[in-house]
């Protein structure tokens, strides 16, 4: 990324040679995701990150008296998206989850009707990890000629993502979910998939994408589809997944219990509920500590909002008030994680203590 | 020992941040996200546009930047359902019967001082300190907190105050208590704040304008209740009718604009029958009361009352305190006779007990 922030300034667009080697490195990149996704570099479109990535794939598909289906458990990228459309006079179903967070795709194939132009559902939820069952999702969708997007921005650097094996035609990721810069993302556009951009201007991105390149930025999510795709080639997951297992179980001596966690899941998120604590207080004390873990999603003003997620699962707005999500990466000791048991072990005592004295 | 400062994004609680950081206090900022300004934007003669409000994205902005040049934590902390819940619907069933709340003293009471002391001491910080002008200290005597006016009698906020416990006070730092708002807008400057100058906030944090008959129809209509329909009879105080009236929560008493009636001279609400939907109007001496009750109690500078006392009373947060007499007058209520008539007695607000600087106790005006 270097270069491109402290002295190569061409524009990626421009005829001449310092733009040429902009464009030459903006390619590269894009090789490097097509083949962390097994697409064709043709079919990826960069953009500024899972937000955009998913707002072009859902208002670039559906216009007024289409139908639009989504999980209810999409990330706000998706979610608010989908309603705005359904303020446009598109008809727009949100799909309910079981008590794990799993959207069926039975449930799917029924809501499926004439006019609908579009099926989002993620690969994996951002505040549980559970993975969704896309394959079959996209199965029924191919069948029905239906279009899909999914959101695998939070999926991304877990576990491997083959376009093709989902059978998907609209695809997020994010480059700061793998270790790469804040505010890059790329959207995979199968071929030939008509798609309304979101930005009237110059032809940049095949026309799907008018803007300047981020070249710096581009080159990060490059650099970090190639790393995320080495660290899965070299069991990076079951790494993680190993350490997330030693965590639930050393923070399940005091926690009441992991949402979604009879299900697949992602290896490096788990959400955890402890009962009768105040989530948001857990969080800001181990925040204090050195620790940062979040609970629920963030207002404008930066205070919690309850977790829209955990309300689709049916759990009671206490439980969702006392959970606290902790997410691990790659580079995650082992040292890491037995801190962190004692971390919250300390502090949840000190909690319920508390609770005990002023009750 | 850490202290939480309960930073609003005002010039008082920063100066109180910057104060406390200068001692060497070690600090950890916290903001109470307490409404969405934004939730009944939407509905009927409600503005748009609302800003440098409570609970503003701006004002949150101004805290989060002082608590950057201090180089303290901040976080901001969602009450919304709790301040709901203990301030905004009891303001909305006062009005809708016929009295006057003070959410003020319901949110120091239920939020400030309770949920927020409590969210501090979860975090580690045993004590809160607020930018309240108000003293209070420990009296090893009497065994007791006392709470106490500030130097600044001006912006004297005691009054508001009244309903804290021994526990809270112990818990709880003034440290604007001995300054003039003057003063600490100087503190400000010396501590290169950047909002030394930004105006104080004025009426009602939630209302924006001040229109609180607009604020409880946009509220019920958002809560999918039929505004009540309380419109009635305004009568003299002979009982004689003078027109008609479209609710009594848009009546307080004292009130004397927009009664809808013609007259020679000045009337006045004097008082509000919730049961009968009578708004009785009539002269300014009408007004005049000899007494007044008092119920859910709190008592600070005493353990409780013990036969009679004199004090001096305050019923409104901008009156003069008057000389009075307490007395029992019943389980958790106390009679308050006062030696000069007093205007205004409104139901709903607090009547609080002062003896010299110190707080007495205080309770709710029936």
């Amino acid at each position: 990324m270097r270069p491109f922030l402290v002295g190569q300034f061409g524009n990626a667009s421009s005829i001449h040679q310092e733009g040429q080697q902009a464009r030459s490195a903006v390619e590269q990149a894009r090789a490097r995701v097509a083949r962390f996704l097994g697409c064709r570099p043709s079919e990826i479109v960069f953009t500024s990150g899972g937000t955009e990535s998913d707002n072009l794939a859902v208002f670039g598909s559906a216009a007024a008296g289409d139908h639009v289906i989504c999980s209810s458990v999409e990330h706000h990228a998706v979610l608010h998206a989908v309603k705005r459309l359904g303020e446009r006079g598109v008809e727009v179903e949100f799909l309910p989850v079981n008590g794990l967070g799993v959207v069926s795709a039975e449930d799917v194939r029924r809501a499926l009707r004439p006019n609908t132009r579009l099926v989002s559902v993620m690969m994996a939820n951002n505040e549980t990890g559970v993975l969704q069952p896309v394959a079959e999702i996209g199965r029924i969708a191919r069948e029905a000629g239906v279009r899909f997007h999914v959101d695998a921005v939070q999926a991304a650097g877990k576990v491997a993502i083959e376009v093709d094996a989902i059978g998907c035609d609209l695809l997020s990721i994010s480059g700061h979910k793998m270790h790469g810069p804040q505010g890059t993302g790329a959207l995979f556009v199968r071929s030939r998939t008509r798609l309304e951009p979101l930005f009237a201007g110059g032809a940049h991105e095949r026309q799907r994408r008018a803007g300047t390149e981020n070249v710096a930025g581009i080159v990060g999510l490059g650099k970090a589809a190639e790393g995320a795709m080495e660290g899965l080639c070299s069991g990076a997951g079951e790494r993680m997944g190993v350490l997330r297992d030693r965590l639930e179980t050393g923070l399940l001596e005091f926690a009441s219990g992991v949402n979604g966690g009879q299900t697949a899941r992602v290896p490096n998120t788990s959400n955890l509920w402890f009962e009768s604590l105040d989530g948001e207080a857990l969080v800001i004390g181990l925040d204090l500590k050195g620790l940062a873990v979040s609970s629920g999603a963030a207002c404008s003003s930066g205070a919690s909002e309850p977790s829209h997620v955990l309300e689709a699962m049916g759990l009671p707005v206490e439980r969702a008030r006392a959970s606290l999500r902790f997410s691990l990466h790659r580079q995650t000791s082992a040292e890491e994680i037995e801190r962190t048991i004692e971390l919250v072990s300390i502090q949840v005592a000190k909690l319920r203590e508390l609770s005990a004295v002023t009750q | 020992m850490t202290i939480a400062v309960a930073m609003s994004g005002g010039v008082d609680s920063s100066t109180v941040a910057a104060m406390l950081k200068a001692e060497g206090h070690e600090l950890v900022g916290l903001t109470m996200q307490l409404w969405n300004q934004r939730r009944l934007a939407d509905k009927d003669g409600m503005p748009e546009q609302v800003q440098g409000r409570c609970c503003s994205i701006d004002d949150v902005y101004d805290a989060r930047r002082v608590a950057e040049t201090l180089a303290i934590p901040y976080y901001v902390v969602n009450h919304q359902e709790r301040f709901e819940r203990d301030v905004i619907r009891p303001f909305v069933d006062e009005y809708l019967a016929g009295r006057t709340p003070i959410p003020c003293s319901l949110c120091n009471n239920h939020l400030k001082f309770d949920q927020l002391l409590l969210t501090a001491r979860q975090i580690g910080a045993e004590q809160i300190a607020t930018g309240h002008y108000a003293r209070n200290e420990y009296d090893p005597q009497r065994g007791r907190w006392i709470l106490k006016r500030p130097a600044d009698a001006s912006k004297d906020q005691t009054y508001f105050l009244f309903g804290l416990t021994q526990e809270q006070l112990s818990r709880t730092l003034f440290p604007l208590g001995g300054f003039t708002k003057p003063e600490v807008r100087e503190l400000a400057h010396q501590y290169g704040l950047a909002l030394a100058n930004k105006p104080d906030s004025q009426e009602i944090c939630f209302i924006p304008g001040g229109d609180y008959k607009r604020f409880i129809d946009a509220y019920l209509e958002e809560q999918g209740e039929a505004v009540p329909d309380t419109a009635g009879e305004l009568v003299s105080v002979g009982g004689q009718s003078r027109g008609k009236h479209d609710g009594v929560h848009h009546f307080t008493v004292g009130q004397r604009k927009g009664l809808g009636v013609a007259s020679p001279t000045p009337l006045y609400v004097i008082a509000i029958d919730h049961d009968r939907k009578q708004v009785t109007v009539g002269a300014e001496q009408e007004l005049m009361r000899n007494s007044l009750r008092a119920r859910r109690l709190n008592w600070i500078s005493i353990a409780g009352l013990q036969g009679e006392m004199r004090a001096q009373v305050k019923i409104r947060h901008r009156h003069e305190p008057a000389w009075a007499t307490l007395r029992q007058s019943g389980e958790d209520e106390v009679e308050v006779r006062f030696d000069e008539p007093v205007r205004a007695v409104t139901p709903g607000q607090a009547a609080v007990f002062y003896g010299g600087d110190e707080v007495i106790g205080g309770g709710w005006i029936v």
